[in-house]
């Protein structure tokens, strides 16, 4: 029904206001076929928000969201057929087993019975749930009544799947379960999951997608927002000997090295030191001949840092409060000018 | 409307393996048990006017004012609680077949506890020789006033379900409407602000709008299509404001 290009999402200019409040301030992304995107951001970043604007249940204040070349304003009734949806908090009604509230869903989303049964089989397979199928879900614990939210969700195979925080909550176990099952959908549907454990967003995404105070402020690979929000490689060093002379030393073997944080030593009298360099190729091989050919320097432990999505995303997201502080002190900044966010990327200051 | 059989379905099940379902039954068949007993030792110690039947079912206001909210007051509201109304408007379901399937599982649970109290009569059929007690008159009038104002008294039960997201206030809600339905629209003309010329008109809309006559002329065997049409457009009109506000809720949210 769709060219292979039509994007699976697409959402343009969406701005929603609660109460003079803009909770979505003016976003536009879209997402590819078979394409995982998490949805990184504080508390109250408009997250939630966009989620149910995409699946239809509110109403954007402006702004379009096709899903599958289907408007979600006007065409709502197609929009809600594609989609399998797990909101926040993952509401079940409480006095259901397992595989009846499975039923329900599943010819409430217009299933066949024939079909519905085998599908149910394979939802609790996928979800680790077939010993619990016949509980009461109001007395399972937190990790499988969100694995009832999961395949509740992916029941009617539909081709977008959006999951409000779906591994809150769940054990280590669980959340690698949970990975795996939405590795398993990668390529075959189109997912859109924000979650607060950003490891785990960068694992089973392909793509990161950082909003702030409803805007969004940064998107990219994992990879790319690293170097574009950080710009630089980090090494974490242990040395001992005269530190006066570490960065004459240092930048002997690179000019881009600098030191950024060298602590005290230790007992051993070893200091801890991080070291910076804008350069993006690996510094370590010459890093450690050059501390071998030298004598005076001994150097216990050197490893390239990885910084994990988590500095990414403060570093984003602080960035984000410093121009909105600022818009802030030179008056009310008009929501049209700003179209740092219009699906390209946000260059680092 | 494929999904209102769907939605009925899953609501009558779930009333019934709803334990509350159970005691709200037993204890209106205790109520009413009593009611029948009560007036059945009347009828021995004197003659009576009026049937057996009659005296039964003037004591509808009772059940409707305990058991409608009862029924009613979880359906939208516990969704709206514990979120599920979410999940629920984010399949291809409309708000309409979300109120009526939900509001017609009420209805049927409703109707069948009122069904229930047949056996109150098939026990006074079998045990009394006197079968003049059992007039069938106002028995199938009774029956048939119950089921036609019970459209009305469940559609303001789940109006007051849709308009809060706990289920006392909607409760104590729907308990007030059904006060005012069928107690305060019996006193309103008596009202000494009302009393004079200008008021002529609305004086006899309230008077129309009296549920307690339209039991009495029920139960004498009258059944006027205007107290029908009442009760029908009643019961349309707060389903469509049970609608409107699941909706509006969503809008303002």
């Amino acid at each position: 029904m769709n060219e292979p290009e039509t994007p699976a999402i697409e959402v343009r200019n969406l701005v929603k206001s609660y109460a003079k409040v803009n909770a979505v301030n003016d976003v536009s992304f879209s997402v590819a076929k078979g394409e995982i995107l998490g949805f990184l951001g504080p508390n109250g970043a408009g997250k939630s928000t966009t989620m149910r604007i995409l699946t239809g249940y509110l109403a954007a204040n402006s702004g379009s969201v096709h899903i599958c070349g289907f408007s979600v304003a006007t065409q709502s009734d197609q929009v809600k057929r594609l989609i399998g949806y797990m909101p926040e908090n993952n509401p079940l009604p409480e006095d259901m087993r397992v595989s009846e509230y499975l039923y329900y869903r599943g010819r409430l989303k217009e299933m066949s019975r024939k079909q519905l049964g085998h599908r149910i089989d394979e939802a609790l397979e996928l979800c680790d749930l077939k010993r619990v199928r016949h509980r009461i879900i109001g007395k399972l614990s937190k990790g499988f009544r969100q694995r009832v939210g999961i395949a509740e969700a992916i029941l009617a195979e539909p081709p977008v799947i959006i999951m409000d925080e779906p591994t809150i909550g769940l054990d280590p176990h669980q959340i690698l379960i949970v990975r795996d099952l939405i590795a398993r959908l990668r390529g075959r549907m189109t997912v859109i999951i924000s979650s607060h454990i950003l490891p785990e967003i960068e694992m089973s995404c392909d793509r990161v997608l950082i909003i702030n105070s409803g805007r969004i402020v940064a998107q990219g690979t994992p990879s790319d927002l690293r170097r574009e929000i950080l710009g630089k490689s980090l090494y974490d060093l242990e040395v001992s000997g005269p530190m006066a002379d570490l960065p004459a030393f240092l930048h002997g073997v690179d000019t881009s090295l600098s030191i950024d944080v060298a602590g005290d030593a230790n007992r051993e009298g070893f200091h801890a030191v991080r070291l910076t360099s804008s350069k993006d190729e690996d510094l370590g091989e010459a890093l450690l001949s050059a501390f071998a050919r030298q004598g005076s320097l001994r150097v216990r432990s050197l490893a390239r840092a990885h910084p994990t999505l988590e500095d990414v995303f403060l570093a984003a997201t602080r960035r984000s409060w410093d121009t909105v502080d600022k818009s802030g002190a030179a008056g009310e900044a008009p929501a049209a000018p700003s179209n740092g966010s219009n699906g390209a990327q946000k260059k680092a200051p | 409307m494929r999904h209102f059989l769907t939605i009925l379905g899953h609501e009558v099940r779930m009333l019934l393996v709803n334990p509350s379902t159970y005691i709200a039954a037993v204890l209106f068949l205790a109520v009413m048990g009593f009611v029948f007993t009560s007036l059945l030792n009347s009828f021995s110690s004197s003659v009576q006017e009026s049937s057996p039947a009659f005296m039964f079912f003037q004591s509808y206001p009772i059940p409707v004012l305990f058991m409608v909210p009862l029924l009613t007051m979880r359906c939208l509201a516990e969704e709206r609680r514990l979120g599920t109304i979410e999940t629920l408007l984010t399949t291809p379901v409309s708000t309409t077949e979300v109120v009526l399937g939900k509001y017609s599982a009420a209805y049927l649970l409703y109707i069948a506890l009122w069904g229930s109290t047949t056996g109150f009569f098939y026990l006074l059929h079998s045990f009394s020789d006197d079968n003049h007690l059992l007039d069938q008159g106002p028995l199938i009038g009774g029956y048939a006033f119950v089921a036609v104002s019970g459209l009305l008294f469940v559609a303001v039960g789940v109006f007051a379900s849709a308009l809060s997201r706990n289920q006392a206030v909607a409760g104590i809600l729907s308990f007030a409407l059904l006060f005012a339905l069928l107690v305060g629209v019996q006193y309103l003309p008596q009202v000494a602000f009302l009393q004079g010329e200008n008021f002529e008109g609305f004086r006899s809309i309230v008077e129309a709008a009296r549920i307690d006559v339209h039991f009495r002329d029920f139960c004498r065997g009258i059944i006027d299509t205007r107290q029908i049409f009442f009760h029908l457009s009643g019961t349309a009109l707060m389903l469509i404001l049970s609608i409107l506000s699941v909706e509006a809720k969503l809008l303002h949210s």
